[in-house]
């Protein structure tokens, strides 16, 4: 690994502490990615020097506050490519982005027969909507599921026979949260429009990981968190194509989100303030802007071969050093999530004595029941690397579980 | 640092690796169940009610060392007391579990659960076979879940 990588942990104040009287092993990246300093700065100078609210304001204040929202709006708009700065909607996160893509167009599209497809690997966040948005409408639900075993690809051969022209909306991950796969985001956006299928891609996991350009995966709407990707918790995007969100009926009420109210009846404001109501999440929209920078600095090619590195690496040695292991998604090319069963010793167990050890893992079903349940698994832990993360934090988590094991085995 | 022994004490690994009362108890006319969605513990407890003594009792399910060995611990313990009687043991378990203070002598090897009160996220763990166990006794038929206010 280049020192380069290693000198980025000075840019994470957190990385720099004792858990547990041992130094910390931060390895729950899939569940949020920590800050760098100057995101926190940003965050603090806006509330130091520039608080007021957004939209309409004229004084001096508020017009800082609105250029550096509506600056991180065009930011967020390069980063994913989009053809402009309107097609980004400022959400709560990835959950808040799939739901409005639910309701604001899927009530209005969608009626009883049509058929919603999703795969067999999506997290909670991108099934329990279209599940609400079904019983709502009577669409039905469809599945793409993955191939047996262990390798967690999803199983195309199946696409031709789910993905009929009776298909409304496909919305799959890009990135798998449990298995690390990554999935062929660009083919499967290709093959929806092909049957007039609308596209959905949840990119929480791919987002701040790989190179993404919207215009290049040809999707119509794109999900993503904010903190995930070093930005703050609380603020993500949702990408809708220009034509999509013009047509989209508003999803919630409120101020900003209106060019003339009257008592009966308002016209809406054009997309995306027409998505916006109420005072938007500002300092946290500006935070977010910061980190996409210092994503971009680093450049996401190079995170992303980071991340591989490092996710092969671990499967490899986990594989190799921890006996009866099993190991879940690809050997290789996959993402920075490694998730693993370790026979005989319960996730949770696992979590726990990792913790003692400074090892930041996750135990759980990860938001991914129905995947367990094929599985054969009612949870599994989880390493989750990122950039920051080294090869020598990988002997300390191959250290821990055969410790783990050795312990249990007692 | 807290040492790991102190959480999963012998008794508790044992419990776990070689679970006391594993089994469905055919003569059971109550049946309780509990879960944990959180990492997928899930645990069903089979009693034999007499008037208001537990005569028997057994359970199954799956999830890790702590609720396991609670679970089981917890049969070895409950057989042939009263509701009444019941209660009370879970009420120096649940102060045992919470704040690592033993009120009671008689606790024996239940006191090998003291450890889990450094480990705050664990505590649902190790009560949820005792509220699934109360819960089937006093004929409550709602499953006992951890994500419910309260422990």
């Amino acid at each position: 690994m280049s020192p380069a990588w290693q000198n980025l942990r000075a840019d994470f104040p957190i990385l720099d502490q004792q858990v547990n009287g041992q130094p910390l092993v931060y390895l729950d990246n899939a569940a949020t990615a920590q800050k760098p300093q100057c995101v926190i700065d940003a965050l603090t100078q806006f509330y130091r020097r520039d608080n007021a609210n957004v939209h309409r304001g004229i004084h001096a204040l508020s017009m800082r506050a609105t250029f550096a929202y509506e600056a991180a709006r065009e930011r967020a708009a390069r980063f994913f490519n989009a053809a402009e700065p309107g097609e980004i909607v400022f959400t709560s996160g990835t959950t808040d982005s799939i739901n409005l893509v639910a309701s604001a167009w899927g009530d209005a599209n969608l009626r009883a027969g049509d058929v919603i497809l999703l795969t067999e690997m999506e997290h909670h966040s991108n099934l329990v909507p279209w599940q609400l948005l079904a019983r709502r409408t009577g669409a039905q639900l469809r599945y793409l599921p993955v191939v047996a075993g262990d390798s967690g690809l999803l199983d195309l051969a199946q696409l031709d026979r789910v993905l009929k022209p009776d298909v409304k909306l496909f919305a799959f991950t890009h990135v798998s949260n449990t298995l690390g796969v990554i999935n062929p985001a660009a083919d499967l956006c290709a093959a929806a429009r092909k049957v007039g299928a609308v596209s959905v891609v949840d990119a929480a996991q791919s987002a701040g990981h790989l190179p993404l350009d919207v215009r290049a995966l040809g999707c119509d709407f794109l999900a993503a968190s904010a903190h995930k990707m070093c930005g703050p918790t609380g603020i993500g995007v949702l990408y809708g194509r220009r034509e999509l969100l013009a047509a989209m009926p508003p999803y919630r009420g409120g101020g900003s989100m209106i060019s003339n109210v009257e008592y009966f009846e308002s016209q809406w404001a054009p997309a995306p303030q027409k998505f916006e109501a109420g005072t938007p999440n500002i300092a946290d929209a500006i935070a977010f802007g910061r980190a996409l920078d210092y994503l971009d600095d680093l450049g996401r090619e190079a995170i992303a071969r980071h991340d591989e590195q490092l996710a092969t690496l671990a499967y490899a040695r986990l594989q190799a050093e921890v006996p009866g292991i099993r190991l879940l998604g690809p050997a290789r090319h996959r993402s920075g999530v490694v998730s693993f069963d370790l026979k005989g010793v319960h996730a949770h167990d696992v979590v726990t004595m990792a913790d003692q050890e400074g090892v930041a893992l996750r135990g759980g079903h990860h938001c991914n029941q129905p995947l367990m349940r094929k599985l054969g698994l009612s949870s599994t832990s989880r390493a989750s690397f990122y950039f920051y993360n080294t090869e020598a934090e990988i002997d300390r988590l191959v250290a821990t579980l055969q410790k783990i094991q050795r312990f249990f085995a007692g | 640092m807290h040492d790991l022994t102190d959480l999963y004490q012998s008794v508790i690994l044992d419990h776990n690796r070689r679970p006391r009362n594993y089994s469905v108890l055919p003569t059971a006319n109550r049946v309780g169940s509990g879960n944990n969605p959180m990492c997928g513990d899930q645990i069903t407890v089979y009693v034999r009610l007499e008037g208001d003594r537990i005569a028997d009792l057994s359970f199954q399910g799956s999830g890790c060392a702590i609720s396991q060995a609670s679970a089981s611990l917890m049969t070895v313990h409950l057989k042939g007391k009263t509701i009444a009687e019941a209660e009370a043991i879970y009420a120096d378990v649940h102060r045992l579990v919470t704040t690592g203070q033993v009120d009671d002598d008689n606790l024996s090897d239940l006191a090998a659960l003291a450890g889990v009160h450094q480990f705050p996220a664990r505590i649902k763990c190790a009560t949820l076979g005792w509220h699934a166990a109360l819960n089937a006794a006093k004929g409550d038929p709602q499953p006992v879940t951890t994500e419910k206010p309260g422990d």
